[in-house]
């Protein structure tokens, strides 16, 4: 079995690993970061978006509002390239809690959070879509961030400093050696290999497995999956972050997204990370309550749903979701006698970089390392591996570039083949079981109303053409990636969307019979009954 | 707005498979026609007129022989709208719908008990009825296995003919790929800009002269879908004698040129029988007058027209077609506001995974009719005397899945026409 040699294993490329590797790799510590499926593949691609200014939490947790305010200042600072510096406001309508409303002011206050009153005429003015019925409005320091950039951009400084990365691989068991973690073993799902990875520390970044994770190696962690679904809209419906200014509740927070909108979020309970995926009865949800805010909500185009996994920490046998802490979990496992194996779970997009701050202490002074955190001040360089995922940087990038051979392969988001061929470039192999799915990770592909129906064939013939898929393998990851667009997909289809459903339905099973199996039956054409 | 003072015999609402099958059919039995409907499915058609090809869809069990299949899901699903017509009924439908095209330029084939294996696109291999003349070749040289070349072009996207080598590799070995410029084509082409191109005949014969280094041991050419706008078979008859090959055309990614070859055809063709046609217009507004005649606003604004029918023939498919619309709670057809047979809710429309092998409830839904294809109202009876459906908006059937999309318009068109005009 191959072996390889690392001081650090990071385990989980979120937001909070890839972190945590840049962090590491600015201290000159050499680490190794190992992820299951690809780069933001959990919570950390399953959310907002929203860097909070703390003023969502100054009610609830005001510890979570203050690490807000102070996070979300050093993001704009260090990584302006993946922040759009919208500002935000919260909005009360006629029905909400007036107590709550009266008392927001005083809560900001108490955490230093910035906030504003507006008049409420004002706050139609500088965003036309609200509700005609507002009793307050507020603004409010929030933003809104891309976490795939972030991520990349932090993955992509760690390898500069001489950091290695894998994706596709899954930890499938620990070796332990006494009271330490000797190997961690992996399956790489691209190949099917196994593999060990020898380190000093092991960190458990894996979020929402976390819990799986350690049990691998011997530890316990007690965490409550809480699911939460979002919606996509076609069009960018507000200027800013819009909160609904209440107790938290399904539909609260709409967040601009480059030319979409990102409306959400519910709240359920499931039993296993790997169930999550948005439901039409969230969908529902979602749309009820949060057009008494901004009505057009009602009737606008929506693209798409999808849903991330919140992994609540609990001790004892707590049961409602959001009452359990939102701040972030840092466990050193010595307590379940094994001393090289750390964990961080929990927290938000906003901490992200405060978490691995944490978890680098630790690292470094197991690990005896005096080398200080240089991530609140030190800029993130931007990145060809995070440029792509920019709304209107592949169409911004084919204009400048004049190639009359550059064909548009993605014609929602107008993304070229010179650009997927970059893409594939800062992909270095690990492809995972769809290059497609990797690909649309990494940009906007799929991402349009015709979510990959037909980018995806395009892009397929792309991939045959430059050798990167042979035999079947081109359908059978073509067929995946639609396949996982469509979990977004399904829960939204009325209306317009329906529409293209059916024409993508009438093109994969109609026109390409691509729903049959195409590998046992290529020779009984001409066979009779 | 104008208004048309004529009073027609039939309004066909529709203009994809369905509706174009329905103008023709009444107005070859001389009646009075008017056509109104935005641009269907035939637009974004393969050219390839399935008849019936799997069943049960759970199965994903292939046919070759389509009778023998609308026997099978006759007998499974008696609601099926092969449920209510006679073999003849379909026969003759196919061969007079395709017998009008093969008279407009646009000659179909196919075998009589069988259906035919075509390479798609994507490099799959599909079961269908009757084919363009222009892609015959294709299935044969399948069929046969035989040493053949598929040829594509720099700037032509979506359309690769590696793809279509390598899915087909332990198929079809001897099957090989060229991609080469495309004669005075630069930067992105598109299929109907590279038909019009093959128009003339000095394009074709550089076009040869490219690829005839790279096809000299095999028997067979194919290309994607460009040979020729309006006349196709003229295109690759000059090419066969060009080449001293056979050549053939696997339809493009849709749009693909089929769809307008098609619509061309139709377009030519329903005038020149007497058909009224208000092409790109919805109708907006139906009411009932006395005597029981339809009186229908087609078109919005200042292009509104007005028009008076004694009967109609719903052909405004499902979704795709707009023929059923759906809000967040229910689906609801468009123009007469029959009512749709449908899952419960939303939550029952599609299945969680979008290739299910059992395909999508929302795709069996539609509006029921009689045996006389004439739509129940809530009562469960007709609607009304002088409104027939037919087409992709029917119930109980799932086209996409079963592959008989263009057979079943056809066929319910041929016999919503000949009850109506009863």
């Amino acid at each position: 079995m191959k072996r390889l040699q690392t001081r650090v294993l990071i385990l989980g490329g979120g937001a909070t690993g890839t972190g945590l590797a840049r962090d590491l790799a600015l201290r000159g510590v050499q680490c190794l970061l190992a992820e299951r499926r690809d780069i933001n593949a959990g919570a950390s691609g399953g959310n907002h978006g929203l860097l909070h200014s703390g003023a969502r939490y100054v009610a609830s947790d005001v510890e979570a509002a203050v690490e807000c305010r102070e996070e979300g200042a050093i993001i704009k600072r260090i990584a302006p390239q993946c922040v759009d510096d919208s500002g935000g406001i919260f909005v009360a309508v006629q029905g909400d809690d007036e107590r709550y409303v009266a008392d927001f002011e005083r809560m900001c206050a108490k955490s230093q959070v910035p906030v504003r009153e507006l008049d409420v005429l004002a706050a139609r003015e500088m965003e036309p879509t609200l509700s005609d019925s507002l009793i307050a409005a507020y603004a409010v320091e929030d933003a809104s961030v891309d976490p795939f950039m972030l991520s990349l951009d932090n993955m992509a400084q760690a390898l500069s400093l001489g950091a290695r990365y894998l994706r596709n691989s899954k930890v499938v068991g620990f070796v332990r050696d006494g009271g330490r973690i000797q190997f961690t073993r992996f399956n790489d799902e691209t190949t099917g290999e196994f593999f060990e990875v020898e380190a000093e520390i092991v960190v458990n970044a894996t979020g929402a497995w976390a819990g799986l994770v350690a049990a691998m190696a011997g530890a316990h962690i007690n965490i409550l999956y809480s699911s939460g679904s979002l919606l996509v809209t076609q069009d960018r419906i507000t200027r800013r972050v819009v909160n609904r200014l209440r107790k938290a509740a399904d539909s609260d927070i709409l967040v601009p997204g480059g030319t979409v909108s990102i409306l959400g979020t519910t709240s359920v309970t499931i039993n296993s990370p790997d169930d999550c995926r948005p439901t039409v009865a969230e969908t529902n949800l979602i749309i009820d309550d949060a057009r008494a805010m901004i009505p057009v909500l009602e009737t606008t185009r929506y693209i798409r749903a999808y849903s991330g996994v919140r992994p609540l920490v609990i001790s004892g046998d707590g049961s409602d979701a959001r009452s359990v802490s939102r701040g972030f979990s840092l466990i050193d496992h010595a307590q379940d006698n094994v001393g090289n194996f750390i964990t961080i779970t929990g927290g938000k997009l906003t901490t992200y970089r405060l978490m691995a701050e944490k978890t680098a202490d630790v690292v470094c002074e197991k690990l005896g390392v005096d080398a200080p955190c240089l991530t609140r001040t030190e800029p993130l360089p931007a990145s060809s591996m995070g440029k792509w995922t920019e709304p209107g940087r592949a169409p911004k990038s084919w204009i400048q570039n004049r190639d009359a051979d550059d064909l548009i392969l993605c014609e929602c988001e107008m993304v070229s083949k010179n650009a997927i061929d970059s893409i594939i470039g800062n992909m270095v192999g690990m492809r995972g079981n769809s290059m497609l799915k990797a690909i649309g990770l990494r940009s906007r592909v799929g991402k349009g109303p015709c979510q990959g129906g037909f980018c995806g064939l395009r892009i397929t013939g792309h991939l045959y053409d430059q050798g990167h898929v042979q035999g079947g393998h081109g359908i059978t990851e073509l067929k995946s990636f639609v396949g996982s667009r469509w979990r977004g997909f399904s829960p939204i289809l009325w209306g317009l969307p329906l529409v293209q459903a059916d024409l993508q339905e009438a093109l994969y099973c109609g026109a390409l019979d691509m729903e049959l199996d195409h590998n046992t039956e290529y020779f009984s054409c001409e066979d009779d009954e | 707005m104008t208004r048309d003072d004529a009073i027609y015999d039939v309004m066909v609402i529709g203009a994809g498979f369905a509706g174009m099958a329905a103008a023709l059919f009444a107005s070859a039995q001389g009646l009075r026609v008017v056509q109104a409907g935005a641009t269907g499915g035939i637009d974004f058609s393969t050219g390839f007129i399935d008849l019936m090809g799997v069943h049960p869809v759970e199965e994903g069990h292939r046919w070759n022989n389509p009778w023998s299949a609308i026997k099978a899901v006759v007998r499974d699903c008696p609601k099926h709208p092969y449920g209510l017509l006679e073999r003849r009924e379909i026969e003759e439908s196919l061969d007079i719908f395709t017998g009008f095209l093969t008279e407009q330029g646009l000659e179909y084939v196919g075998r009589k008990e069988r259906n035919t294996c075509a390479i798609t696109p994507a490099g799959t291999i599909k079961r269908t009825y009757r084919v363009p003349r222009t892609a015959w070749n294709g299935s044969v040289a399948l069929g046969k296995k035989a040493p053949a070349l598929i040829v594509d072009f720099h700037g032509l996207k979506g359309f690769s003919g590696k793809q279509l080598v390598e899915t087909q590799q332990h198929n079809w070995p001897e099957l090989r790929s060229v991609r080469i410029d495309f004669p005075g084509g630069r930067g992105e082409l598109y299929p109907e800009h590279l038909a019009w191109a093959l128009a003339d005949p000095l394009i074709r014969e550089r076009l040869v002269a490219s690829i005839a280094p790279h096809a000299a041991d095999v028997e067979y050419v194919g290309f994607p879908a460009v040979l020729g706008l309006n006349d196709p078979q003229k295109v690759v008859t000059h090419l066969e004698e060009l080449f001293g090959k056979r050549i053939f055309e696997i339809p493009t990614l849709p749009p693909s040129i089929a769809g307008p070859r098609l619509r061309a055809v139709f377009d030519r063709g329903l005038p020149s029988q007497g058909v009224r046609t208000l092409s790109q217009k919805l109708v907006t507004q139906v009411r009932k007058m006395d005597g029981g005649m339809f009186q229908f606003d087609v078109g919005s604004g200042a292009a509104r027209v007005t028009v008076v029918a004694k009967a109609a023939i719903l052909a405004t498919g499902r979704f795709f077609g707009k023929g059923l619309w759906a809000d967040r709670e229910k689906l609801t057809e468009s123009v007469f506001g029959l009512p749709v047979v449908q899952p419960e809710n939303r939550e029952g429309w599609h299945r969680s995974e979008f290739f299910d092998p059992k395909g999508h409830p929302a795709n069996t839904a539609g509006i029921e009719v009689d045996s006389r294809f004439r739509p129940l109202g809530t009562s469960g009876l007709p609607a009304y005397e002088n409104l027939f459906a037919a087409g992709a908006i029917l119930a109980h059937q799932d086209w996409m899945r079963m592959k008989c999309g263009a057979g079943l318009a056809i066929a319910t068109a041929y016999k919503a026409v000949e009850e109506l005009n009863k």
